[in-house]
């Protein structure tokens, strides 16, 4: 068994995200055994195979390193991958927006199928995935010879970084004059990434506008919490599309969840549902939203979040 | 230019499923069907851009049972010119769906195929891509804004991050995300015209295609129910359960 691990990459580092896909890789050769090597595409990207030489776990690190790969575009992704898949019996990526782009082109390019967003390894074949925004769990089975996989990370502790892998570059190179990247507008934040972070407090349609959405800062701040929203929210304008949770949103499975004024559609709860403890503040006390939640505050949110803050 | 537009039946987004006694598949029996909501963002984006003067055409597709022509009615009666059903009993997964349409994208020959970026019942979000690949076309995935200039399409996407633009060379491939536009609904003079529109019905022999998957459904279950909690009745009584219950400040 071997397995390639494409790496996530956030303005050329390496994202969190890459050691929850090892983790997942780690169950797969459980049994009987096998090689973790991790793929790192991209324009400039030592320092992230640096840090993927450290993950634990991890066999060699191979680097494709041209400028044909440069935020890493749909076409000269799976064409390369395609190039490599040759040596291994499972891809994995994350199911992040680059692991869902550039998969499925992999698969369809080998003529297999792709197991999309794997929340556990039952065996080399055999994994479980949410279906229907997560009402249901599905087990499924992948006689392929190829299995092309993406995990979701929030399902998986990543693993540890004590290791020193060899890294070794790719010399395989593709063209690529279909695609052109023009611009990217990345939201900044000193606050931690959504996806991973301990403590998230989201806000949403309640919260009547953008503006309103600082009374989520100074709790924010002092819980080191990330801030998401409902699509209401993003829809409405109040914050951008990237601060969405949700079944077509971000995949949150924080210590604490924290929802504010948000009215608890499945869409949403499939985003939060694997909190540990859940906090709603709602003013409306039949909001679905209090049936998940550990832990409900009837209260009009302009009158609680101060008050939370400051007794925090 | 020609569009073709996917659009799968799926159950309706409000409707809470139910697992089968059995664990053997969701219980869909005498559940309310739906167009695919990212479906339906692609049909108005094809008929926005016929509006604009840029598609000439819009043939709406569905792979599916008999019971999709529903759906392919709803996307006449929305502004698709001519439909093409590919029946079919079997379960379709995405790839299957993509060879289809890959053969489509061959005998039509359009200047941009649109698509959901997922189905709201398996989640997959994979056929675009696989599309793209079989037919090696550029993709624009979770597009929220979809641009035709001459020879080219810029694609605005929703990434983990932010936003991204990329541009295309056509023919293109494009993944609706939910902030690409708003549908509108059918009027009923439409939806009594829609009736009159060509519909060609295929079959997969018809495309040369197979639905044969070799990835199997052990079995579907329930998730791991959450306990409902308790409603606090103050800031102070919330605090001081989560310090002191729940130890998670
Ligand atoms: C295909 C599809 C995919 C979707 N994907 C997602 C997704 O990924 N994520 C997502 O979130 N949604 C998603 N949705 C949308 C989802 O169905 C809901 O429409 C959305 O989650 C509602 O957001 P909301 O709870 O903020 O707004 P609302 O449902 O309008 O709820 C607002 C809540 O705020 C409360 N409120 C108002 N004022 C106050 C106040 N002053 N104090 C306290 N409480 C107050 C109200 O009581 C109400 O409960 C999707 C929908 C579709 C069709
Ligand atoms: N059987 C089908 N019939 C029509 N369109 C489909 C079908 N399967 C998938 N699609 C299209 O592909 C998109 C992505 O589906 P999926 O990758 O299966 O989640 C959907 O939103 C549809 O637009």
């Amino acid at each position: 068994m071997s397995i390639l691990v494409l790496a996530d990459l956030h303005e050329g580092q390496l994202a969190g995200a890459t050691a929850s896909v090892v983790a997942a890789a780690q169950q797969i050769i459980k049994d009987s055994g096998g090689d973790i090597d991790v793929l790192i595409a991209g324009d400039n990207v030592h320092a992230a195979a640096e840090a993927a030489a450290k993950l634990d776990g991890v066999s060699k690190v191979r680097v494709a390193d041209n400028a044909v790969y440069a935020h890493q575009l749909a076409e000269p992704m799976g064409k390369l991958l395609a190039e490599l898949a040759g040596d291994y019996t499972h891809v994995l990526a994350s199911a992040s927006t680059t692991g869902k782009n550039v998969m499925p082109r992999l698969a369809a390019l080998k003529d297999v199928s792709q197991i999309s967003d794997i929340i556990s390894v039952e065996s080399a074949d055999t994994f479980k995935r949410p279906i229907y925004a997560g009402n249901a769990i599905a087990t499924v089975k992948s006689d392929d010879a190829l299995k092309v996989i993406t995990v979701r990370p929030s399902a998986y502790d990543g693993v540890a970084e004590s290791g020193g892998a060899p890294v070794e570059a790719v010399d395989v190179v593709v063209e690529n004059s279909q695609s052109t990247f023009i611009n990217e507008a990345l939201a900044k934040s000193d606050r931690p990434e959504l996806a991973g972070a301990k403590v998230v407090i989201s806000g949403g349609r309640g919260m009547g506008n953008g503006e309103n959405f600082k009374l989520l800062d100074g709790i924010a701040d002092k819980l080191g919490a990330a801030i998401g929203a409902s699509r209401a929210a993003v829809d409405a304008g109040f914050v951008p599309n990237d601060m969405q949770v949700g079944q077509t949103g971000k995949i949150v499975a924080p210590d604490l969840y924290i929802a504010v004024g948000i009215s608890g559609a499945i869409q949403h709860l499939a985003g939060m549902k694997d909190a540990k403890v859940i906090v709603a503040i709602n003013k409306d006390e039949e909001a679905p939203i209090f049936q998940v939640a550990d832990y409900g505050l009837v209260a009009d949110l302009f009158e609680a979040l101060p008050e939370f803050e400051q007794k925090l | 230019m020609k569009v073709l537009v996917a659009v799968k039946r799926v159950i309706d987004y409000n409707v809470k499923i139910r697992v089968k006694p059995d664990n053997s598949n969701v219980d869909l029996t005498n559940v309310k069907m739906a167009m695919n909501p990212f479906c339906e963002i692609a049909v108005e984006e094809a008929v926005r851009l016929k509006e604009k003067g840029v598609a000439t055409e819009i043939v709406a597709v569905t792979i599916g049972p008999k019971q999709a022509q529903e759906q392919l009615r709803t996307a006449l009666a929305l502004g698709a010119d001519r439909a093409i059903h590919v029946e079919t009993d079997e379960q379709v997964d995405s790839l299957g769906a993509a060879k289809a349409f890959a053969k489509l994208v061959e005998d039509e020959q359009p200047g941009l195929v649109l698509l959901g970026k997922q189905a709201i019942d398996s989640d997959n979000n994979q056929a675009g891509q696989m599309l793209a690949a079989l037919t090696d076309l550029p993709q624009g995935t979770f597009a929220s804004d979809v641009n035709v200039e001459g020879e080219k399409v810029t694609v605005t996407r929703e990434i983990d991050g932010g936003l991204q633009t990329i541009e295309l060379s056509l023919p293109a491939i494009i993944t609706t995300d939910l902030r690409l536009n708003e549908p509108r609904y059918a009027k009923l003079p439409d939806i009594m015209k829609a009736k009159k529109k060509p519909l060609d019905v295929k079959s997969a022999d018809d495309l040369g295609v197979s639905f044969a998957s070799n990835v199997s459904l052990v079995s579907v279950e329930p998730p791991a129910e959450r306990q409902g909690g308790i409603k606090v009745g103050s800031v102070d009584e919330l605090i001081d359960k989560l310090k002191n219950e729940a130890k998670v400040l």
